[in-house]
C-alpha cells in the first residue's frame, strides 16, 4: 500500500470515529441495560404477572377483551392487540385518544386472556429502562433524533472498514493478537485497539448495520404505507369513516384461514399507521425460528369481516425484521446475551483507545503545524 | 505482488476465520434451538476470549 493511500484512509478512519464516537458510547452504555431488560422488568417487579389459574382455563373472544380495555381506560380507543410467547395467558394491549396516536403518547398494558383483567405494564409506560431505551433509539428528539444516529451508524460502519485497511500496514510485521507490552502505553493500547477492533469486526458490523435499519423504522414503515399498503386498499380511498367497527371477536380464525400455517403477532386496529381506516390489520408470523421475524398482514375489512387482502412482503419489510434479533441478541438464550454484553463493553474499549490514541498522538506529533496553541 | 499476497493472508488469515465462524454463529441461531444457538456461542465466544486474554495479559510473552 501506497504511504498516501494509508494517510487518505487514516484520514477517513480519524474523522469518521472522532463524529461518532460520543453516539457510538451513549448506544453502547444504554443497550447494555437493554440486553437484559426482561430480567431487570422482572427483578424490578416491573414484568406483569397473571394470577395462577389451571391450565386448561378457556380464553375470552377478542371482542370481550376489547370490551375489557375500553372499560380499563374510558376515552381511549384500541390502537394494538399483541401476543408473546412467553406469556401465552396475556394480551398486550396498546390505547390511545385517538388510533392514529403516535407510540410514545399511547398506553401498554396487559389483559389476562381468561378473566379480561387488566394487569399494569410499568416498564412498557416509563421508568428507568424506557429512558434507556428512548435514550437509545432518539435520543428524546423524535425522528431527526433517530436519524441523526442512523447517521452515526453509518459513520461507524465506514469508521470499521477504513480501520480494517489499516489493520494491514500496522500488522504486517506483526504475528496475530501481538499486544506489546514493554515499550509504551500508546504502542499497547494501539495492538489492543487492533486486536479487539479486528476480532469483534463481524459483530460490530451487523450491529451496527441493523441499528441503522431499525432506526430509519420509521421511514420504512411509511414507505410500505405508501407502496404495498395504499395499493391494497385502494378500493377504499373514496369509502366514508366508519362509524363503528365489525366486532373483533373472529379476527384470527379469519387472519388464519387467509394465511395458514401462520401465528398471529400483532393486530392493528383501524386507523393506527399499521392499518387503514377501514380494515383491521392482522400480522402473522412464519411458523418456522428463521420466519418468525417476518411479518404478513391480512387486512379484514372492518365493517363486513371480509378478508380484502393478504399482504405481500415487501424486501425491505424483511430486513426490518430479520434487524430486530440480530441487533437485540435476544435468539440464542442467555449465554448469547452475555456475550452480547461483553462484546458491547469490548467496543467500548475500541472506541475509548481509539481516542485516546487520537489526542495521544495530537499532543505528540505535528509541533510545527500546530504550533500555535 | 507474491509478497504483498503473502502478507495479506498473514495479516487477516486469523480475523478472516473468526469474522466467518462469528456470521455462522450468528446465522445458526435464527434457525432455531438447542445445538443452533450453541453454534452462536462458539462464534461470538472465541472473539471475546481472544480479546479479553490480549486485555488482561501484563507480561510480555515469553
Amino acid at each position: 500500500m501506497k504511504s498516501t493511500t494509508i494517510r487518505r484512509w487514516s484520514l477517513i478512519h480519524t474523522w469518521s470515529s472522532l463524529i461518532c464516537t460520543v453516539f457510538l458510547l451513549l448506544l453502547a452504555l444504554t443497550g447494555l441495560p437493554l440486553i437484559f431488560h426482561h430480567e431487570i422488568d422482572h427483578l424490578l417487579g416491573d414484568a406483569p404477572e397473571l394470577r395462577e389459574m389451571p391450565a386448561d382455563t378457556p380464553h375470552l373472544d377478542l371482542q370481550q377483551l376489547v370490551q375489557a380495555a375500553e372499560a380499563h381506560r374510558p376515552g381511549e380507543v384500541m390502537q394494538y392487540f399483541g401476543w408473546d410467547e412467553d406469556e401465552p395467558n396475556g394480551v398486550m394491549a396498546i390505547m390511545a385518544k385517538t388510533a392514529g396516536t403516535e407510540p410514545n403518547s399511547s398506553h401498554t398494558f396487559m389483559l389476562d386472556a381468561r378473566t379480561g383483567e387488566a394487569v399494569a405494564m410499568p416498564s412498557a409506560n416509563g421508568g428507568l429502562m424506557m429512558v434507556m431505551l428512548r435514550l437509545h433509539v432518539d435520543m428524546f428528539a423524535g425522528l431527526p433524533g433517530k436519524l441523526l444516529l442512523a447517521f452515526m451508524g453509518l459513520l461507524f460502519v465506514l469508521a470499521i472498514v477504513s480501520g480494517t485497511v489499516l489493520y494491514l500496514p500496522f500488522m504486517r510485521r506483526l504475528k496475530f493478537a501481538t499486544v506489546r507490552q514493554d515499550k509504551s502505553s500508546r504502542l499497547r493500547w494501539l495492538d489492543l485497539h487492533n486486536l479487539i477492533g479486528v476480532v469483534t469486526l463481524t459483530w460490530a458490523l451487523v450491529v451496527g448495520v441493523t441499528g441503522v435499519i431499525s432506526a430509519c423504522a420509521d421511514l420504512i414503515i411509511a414507505a410500505w404505507r405508501n407502496d404495498s399498503l395504499s395499493a391494497m386498499v385502494a378500493p377504499y380511498r373514496d369509502a366514508p369513516p366508519l362509524t363503528s367497527l365489525a366486532p373483533a371477536s373472529r379476527l384470527l380464525e379469519i387472519a388464519r384461514e387467509a394465511a395458514p400455517g401462520m401465528q398471529p403477532d400483532f393486530i392493528a386496529f383501524p386507523g393506527t399507521r399499521f392499518s387503514s381506516e377501514h380494515h383491521y390489520a392482522v400480522f402473522l408470523k412464519g411458523g418456522s425460528h428463521l420466519t418468525s421475524h417476518l411479518l404478513t398482514p391480512v387486512l379484514i375489512d372492518a365493517s363486513s369481516l371480509q378478508v380484502t387482502a393478504v399482504g405481500e412482503r415487501p424486501w425491505y419489510m424483511d430486513a426490518m425484521g430479520m434487524s430486530q434479533p440480530l441487533h437485540f441478541g435476544d435468539y440464542g438464550g442467555m449465554p448469547m446475551k452475555l456475550l452480547w454484553a461483553a462484546l458491547d463493553v469490548l467496543t467500548m474499549i475500541v472506541l475509548g483507545s481509539g481516542l485516546y490514541l487520537w489526542t495521544v498522538r495530537r499532543r505528540g506529533g505535528k509541533p510545527t503545524r500546530e504550533g500555535r496553541r | 505482488m507474491r509478497p504483498r499476497q503473502a502478507s495479506f493472508w498473514k495479516v487477516f488469515g486469523a480475523p478472516l476465520a473468526l469474522g466467518l465462524l462469528c456470521a455462522a454463529g450468528l446465522f445458526a441461531a435464527l434457525l432455531g434451538d438447542g445445538v443452533w444457538d450453541s453454534l452462536s456461542w462458539l462464534g461470538l465466544g472465541l472473539p471475546t476470549l481472544i480479546a479479553l486474554r490480549g486485555l488482561l495479559r501484563r507480561q510480555p510473552p515469553a
